[in-house]
């Protein structure tokens, strides 16, 4: 993505995004309502038109070579949508037709199967618990194997056994060399999936960098130390972030420094009823991000 | 080609698995006018001459049933996919414009032949009717037919709600087919009338279709043809400028 800006009427929804994705990589898109998620998926899959800048998918260009770049990727939309007339296979034999595609049986069979939809694949669409409709969208963004898959927001208001099998799924794909672009509410996904991640706030890229760096970076160990009603010593004091449940809260960057504080402590006489170390997570950095800091 | 196929397909599936609604109940709409109409008026009008007011209205009846179903196919089905969202289904695809505009227009061309088919097969037990210049007859269903399928598509892609294609249809296609001579001549009507319904595209279409059946017609066919068919292309040609723009698709 190249300067990719987007104005609908007087909403700056983008304001010069320019992104590089590479080959086989699992990517994080985070950001708070309205920053511009979902338009640039839109924007990815001509879904809508860029004001200014481009983007290409496996080097195509979405507007001037839309065809090759569409068929380049898979993308499951974030609305719980389907078309009531028809069945599950039916909805999977239509969009592999769509794409071009005459005979994808084995394929579709295949999605069915590892989506757990098997035993479904007669019913109508409108007969789906909300989860099996989620998982006939990833079906319908797979049914092309698409080489680059997007997922705006794929698990929202899925339940965590279905959420695990769709992400133990989904790491396979990328396994294959699928790379994988995902927006998600749930930190802790991007965390524990994404080797990078790019915040996104107001329609601008605000962090972008591999997971661990960002939590890195962040340098916001806390040592959470209970020396019960004893004062903190002087040495202790630039450390402060606070207090927590009647323990004090201490910036720790560097673990080897628990060695010296806890020395320090001794040598100053005061006991330690009870100690705890608390690692930052994406949710701070995100929202140290969000409130205007850099990652 | 694939492409296209597809959606060609699925957009008839669409219609077909809920025929009882899209084909047969405006069969019997058909059905019910011709009954009516002509029990009231089969001893007092005649409007050509050997030809009995019956079966004056059956191709009136079946061009106005197509035009209806082929401007309610499109337009419908592309609202619901618009409102409930699975419209997407179709844009995310490597589909061209010219593509999407060719699946939408042949589907309703095929709901309104079905309807008025279905009407024929009906009529045919209730007047003589003889068809004797096939050519024109499907040369004015096709042009007509396009004429409706597009308005249908460009009103689908228009309407942000029913309410709007209900408007539509309500005060746009059920006065232009009402008034153009499905139940008349308009010879029948007093001059300024008479003047004013020549303004109406749709009373080239059924008149037209109508000589297609008798050899007999209000205008000369060519005539009407040469109305009629310059307004399907301009209509065809606006509605993929609309879809090529993307508008209200493709934001």
């Amino acid at each position: 993505m190249r300067g990719l800006e987007k104005h609908y009427g007087r909403v700056h929804a983008l304001r010069g995004v320019d992104l590089d994705i590479a080959e086989g990589e699992f990517f994080a898109l985070l950001g708070p309502n309205g920053a511009g998620k979902t338009t640039l998926i839109s924007l990815l899959a001509g879904l809508a038109r860029a004001s200014a800048g481009s983007a290409e998918i496996m080097g195509f260009d979405v507007t001037r070579e839309y065809r090759r770049a569409r068929r380049a990727l898979g993308v499951v939309p974030q609305e719980l949508v389907y078309d009531p007339f028809f069945t599950v296979r039916e909805t999977l034999v239509f969009q592999s037709g769509y794409y071009g595609l005459r005979d994808n049986r084995a394929w579709i069979d295949e999605l069915l199967a590892n989506l757990g939809l098997a035993d479904k694949a007669d019913a109508y669409t409108r007969v789906l618990s909300g989860g099996m409709k989620r998982r006939l969208l990833v079906a319908q963004a797979l049914v092309h194997k698409p080489p680059v898959i997007v997922l705006d927001e794929p698990t929202a208001g899925v339940d965590v056994e279905l959420r695990q099998s769709l992400w133990a799924f989904i790491r396979r794909l990328n396994q294959q060399g699928h790379t994988i672009l995902l927006t998600t509410h749930y930190l802790e996904e991007a965390e524990t999936l994404c080797e990078r991640v790019a915040m996104l706030k107001e329609g601008r890229v605000v962090a972008l960098d591999r997971t661990a760096d960002l939590l890195r970076g962040a340098a916001e160990r806390h040592l959470l130390l209970d020396i019960g009603q004893q004062p903190l010593p002087e040495f202790l004091r630039a450390r402060l972030k606070g207090m927590e449940d009647g323990r004090h809260v201490l910036d720790l960057p560097d673990f080897s420094e628990l060695e010296t504080i806890l020395a320090g402590l001794r040598a100053a006489g005061i006991g330690v009823r009870d100690l705890a170390l608390r690692e930052v997570d994406l949710e701070d950095v995100f929202l140290k991000v969000m409130r205007g800091g850099r990652a | 080609m694939t492409g296209f196929m597809t959606l060609l397909r699925k957009e008839i599936l669409r219609f077909w698995k809920v025929l009882l609604q899209t084909i047969a109940a405006p069969v019997l709409t058909a059905l019910l006018y011709l009954l009516i109409f002509s029990h009231v008026l089969e001893a007092h009008v005649q409007v050509y001459p050997g030809v009995s007011y019956t079966a004056f209205l059956m191709p009136g009846l079946i061009m106005m049933s197509m035009m209806q179903n082929a401007f309610a196919n499109s337009s419908s089905s592309l609202i619901q996919s618009k409102i409930t969202g699975n419209i997407v289904f179709v844009l995310l695809p490597p589909l061209s414009y010219l593509e999407f505009f060719l699946a939408y227009l042949v589907a309703a061309l095929a709901r309104g032949f079905a309807v008025g088919v279905g009407v024929l097969l009906v009529g045919v037990f209730f007047a003589d009717i003889e068809m004797r210049h096939p050519g024109w007859v499907l040369a004015f269903a096709l042009a007509s037919g396009t004429v409706f399928a597009c308005i249908g598509i460009l009103a689908g892609i228009w309407a942000d709600k029913f309410d709007h294609l209900a408007g539509v249809q309500n005060f746009v296609i059920m006065p232009l087919t009402f008034l153009s001579g499905v139940f008349y001549s308009i010879h029948s009507l007093p001059a300024f009338w008479q003047s004013v319904s020549h303004f109406n595209p749709v009373f080239y279409m059924i008149d037209g279709f109508r000589y297609g059946f008798f050899g007999q017609g209000d205008v000369d066919p060519w005539l009407g043809m040469a109305v009629v068919l310059p307004f399907a292309l301009l209509l065809a040609v606006a509605t993929l400028m609309m879809l090529r723009s993307g508008y209200k698709l493709r934001h």
